[in-house]
C-alpha cells in the first residue's frame, strides 16, 4: 500500500513537470565555442592567431625590400602561421574532450554525439573564416602603413577572388585538422599526424613526382596537399576542381566518415 | 525510476556485465555494491549511453536515456569526479552545464552554494581541487538541472566525514522528495547507512538484491552465552544450523526470537542476542563476492 502511494504521488510530480524541450543546436554551438575560449590554452591558441598576424606583417615591413611590398607578400606571410595554428584549433577542440574526459560529461548532457561534433565542426570552421577575415585585415593594414613608411606605391595584387580561394584552402586544411583530431581522440597523435600530412607526405609526394612519370598524372587526383595548395595560385581549371573533390574524397570525407561513425560507436570512459 | 533489463555487456569472450536486471525505484535509494571491477561503472555507463550494451536495455522513466529530449533536466549523473577539464574554473564547468540544458545563469551560484564551494574555490581552476571539490563540483553538475533521477558512481570518494554526512543527508533529502538515487559504492558500511535498497553485483552478476531490511534479515543472528558449546549444541538439537565463531558468539541463519526460545528452553543463559545486521551483510557481501574478491574470501 504505502508504495503504491509513493509512487502514485511520484508520477502525478512527474506529470505536472511540463517535458522540456530538447535542446537545440545553436545551443550546442554557443556552449562548444565558449568551450574554445575558456581555458588559458584556448584563449591563447586563439589570441596566437592575431599575434603571429602582426608579427608577420612587421616583418615583412622590417625586411622585405620595398618592391616586394605588396597585399599578396602580407598575405603570404600572415598564411603561413594560419596553416598551423587553424588545424590545431580544430584538433583540440575534439581531442579535449578525450584527453580532459569531459565528453563524460558532454555526452551524457547531449546523448546524440552527432549533435556535438556538427556544432564543433560548424565552430571550428567559424573560427577559422573569422580569423582567416582578421588576418586578412591586419595584412591589409600592414600593406597601407608599410607603403606609407616606405614611400612606396600601393599594390593590391590579390582580388577578392583570391582570398575567397585562400579562405577555402585555410578552412580544407583546417578540416584536415578536424579529422584527425575526430579519427585520433588524442592531442598529441592528431597534431603529429596533421604534421605529417603537410610536411612529410608532400616531399614524398614531390619525390614520386619528380622522378615516376605514372605519379606525375595521377597526383592530382590523390594529392589532396597538392590538390588544394592550387587553391593559393588563383582559379582552378574545371580539372583542378575534379582533382580537388576526389583527393578530399580520399584524404578529408572518407577517415572523417570513418572517424565520425567510430566516434558515435565508441565507448566514452 | 530506472529500469535495467537483461543487461550484458561484453568485451570479446569477458562478460563485465552479464544478464543484470534490477529497478532503482522513486523515493527510494538504491545502493550498488560490489568490489573493484565488479561492473558497477560499466551498468552505470551503460545506463547513461556512454557504453553501447551488448544486449539488454535501460529505461529512465520508461524512456531510452538518448530518447530524452534535455537529459540533464532528467538524470543527474556524476560518473567519475576526475573527468572535468584541468583549464576550466569550478564555475566555469557548471555554466556549461546550465547552457547547455538551457537553465538561467542564477542557477550556477544556486549550485555553488549549495555544494558549499566558495566564491574564491568556484574562480579557481579544476587542476588543482582535491577529490573532494571535484565531487562537490560533480555533484552540483548532476543537481542543476533539479533532475528526478540521480546516478551517481562512488559519490563519497575522497570527501571528508563532513562531506559523508552532507552527501548522505542530501541523497535521503533528495529521495525522501521521490527522487530516484542509484549510487555505487565498494563501501558496505557506507551505502548501509544510506540505502533503502542493496543491489550486489560481483563478476558482473547480481548475487542479491532487495530491500536492505530483507538482506540484513537474511544475514542472520548473532548470540553469545558465557557457555557457547552448549548453546551451539542445543541450537543444534532444534535443528538449527549454526556456527561457533572464534571470538566465542555463535552464529546462525534462524532469526533472533526462535535462538532466544531454544537458549530459554535449553536453560543457556545468554549475554548478548540481535541480528548479524552489518557484519553479517558483510560477510555476506565478502561471501558472495568471493570469488570476484582479489584478496579472496579471506579478506
Amino acid at each position: 500500500m504505502t508504495t503504491l502511494t509513493v509512487e502514485r504521488g511520484v508520477s502525478r510530480a512527474a506529470a505536472t513537470r511540463a517535458e522540456p524541450a530538447p535542446i537545440p543546436l545553436t545551443r550546442i554551438i554557443g556552449v562548444e565555442l565558449r568551450k574554445m575560449f575558456d581555458t588559458r590554452s584556448g584563449f591563447w591558441l586563439m589570441t596566437s592567431i592575431g599575434i603571429t598576424a602582426l608579427l608577420a606583417t612587421s616583418a615583412v615591413i622590417l625586411f622585405a625590400p620595398d618592391s616586394a611590398l605588396t597585399f599578396d607578400t602580407f598575405a603570404a606571410a600572415i598564411g603561413v602561421p594560419m596553416t598551423i595554428i587553424l588545424p590545431i584549433i580544430a584538433i583540440l577542440s575534439v581531442t579535449s574532450e578525450w584527453s580532459q574526459r569531459s565528453a563524460l560529461t558532454t555526452f551524457t548532457l547531449v546523448p546524440h554525439r552527432g549533435r556535438v561534433m556538427w556544432a564543433k565542426a560548424i565552430c571550428a570552421v567559424g573560427v577559422g573564416v573569422f580569423s582567416i577575415l582578421v588576418a586578412f585585415s591586419i595584412g591589409a593594414l600592414g600593406n597601407v602603413v608599410g607603403t606609407a613608411i616606405t614611400g612606396t606605391e600601393l599594390i593590391w595584387d590579390l582580388s577578392f577572388e583570391n582570398l575567397l580561394y585562400i579562405t577555402l584552402a585555410n578552412v580544407l586544411g583546417l578540416m584536415m585538422g578536424f579529422m584527425l583530431g575526430v579519427l585520433a581522440r588524442n592531442s598529441a597523435g592528431a597534431i603529429v599526424g596533421y604534421f605529417v600530412y603537410s610536411l612529410v607526405l608532400p616531399v614524398i609526394f614531390n619525390l614520386l613526382a619528380a622522378f615516376q612519370d605514372w605519379f606525375r598524372d595521377v597526383q592530382g587526383w590523390v594529392d589532396f596537399n597538392f590538390s588544394s595548395s592550387q587553391l593559393f595560385d588563383g582559379a582552378l581549371t574545371g580539372t583542378e576542381w575534379a582533382h580537388l573533390g576526389v583527393s578530399g574524397l580520399i584524404w578529408l570525407i572518407a577517415p572523417l566518415t570513418v572517424g565520425v561513425w567510430l566516434v558515435l560507436r565508441s565507448e566514452v570512459k | 525510476m530506472i529500469t535495467i533489463e537483461s543487461l550484458t555487456k561484453r568485451y570479446g569472450r569477458f562478460a563485465a556485465v552479464d544478464d543484470v536486471t534490477f529497478t532503482a525505484s522513486p523515493g527510494r535509494v538504491t545502493g550498488f555494491l560490489g568490489p573493484n571491477g565488479a561492473g558497477k561503472s560499466t551498468t552505470m555507463r551503460v545506463m547513461v549511453g556512454l557504453t553501447p550494451p551488448t544486449a539488454g536495455e535501460v529505461t529512465i522513466n520508461g524512456r531510452q536515456y538518448a530518447d530524452l529530449p534535455n537529459p540533464g533536466f532528467e538524470v543527474g549523473v556524476l560518473l567519475d569526479a576526475s573527468a572535468q577539464h584541468a583549464g576550466r574554473t569550478g564555475r566555469e564547468i557548471l555554466t556549461i552545464a546550465q547552457r547547455t540544458m538551457g537553465l538561467p545563469k542564477l542557477r550556477v551560484e544556486e549550485m555553488l552554494d549549495r555544494v558549499s564551494l566558495t566564491e574564491n574555490e568556484a574562480g579557481r581552476r579544476v587542476r588543482i581541487y582535491s577529490l573532494g571539490m571535484r565531487q562537490r563540483l560533480g555533484i552540483a553538475t548532476a543537481l542543476i538541472g533539479e533532475p528526478q533521477v540521480l546516478i551517481l558512481d562512488e559519490p563519497a570518494n575522497g570527501l571528508d566525514p563532513a562531506g559523508i554526512r552532507w552527501m548522505r543527508d542530501l541523497l535521503r533529502s533528495y529521495a525522501d522528495q521521490g527522487g530516484t538515487v542509484l549510487l555505487s559504492s565498494h563501501l558496505l558500511h557506507e551505502i548501509e547507512v544510506i540505502a533503502d535498497d542493496l543491489v550486489l553485483i560481483g563478476n558482473g552478476r547480481i548475487v542479491a538484491k532487495g530491500t536492505k531490511a530483507e538482506l540484513l534479515q537474511a544475514a542472520g543472528t548473532v548470540v553469545r552465552s558465557a557457555a557457547p558449546a552448549t548453546l551451539s549444541a542445543s541450537l543444534e538439537a532444534a535443528g538449527i544450523a549454526n556456527t561457533m565463531t572464534p571470538d566465542g558468539s555463535v552464529r546462525t541463519t534462524a532469526d533472533p526470537q526462535r535462538v532466544g526460545q531454544v537458549a530459554l528452553a535449553a536453560g543457556v543463559a545468554l549475554t548478548e542476542l540481535r541480528s548479524a545486521d552489518g557484519a553479517g551483510l558483510e560477510e555476506m557481501f565478502l561471501e558472495l563476492t568471493a570469488e570476484s574478491q582479489r584478496e579472496g574470501a579471506a579478506a
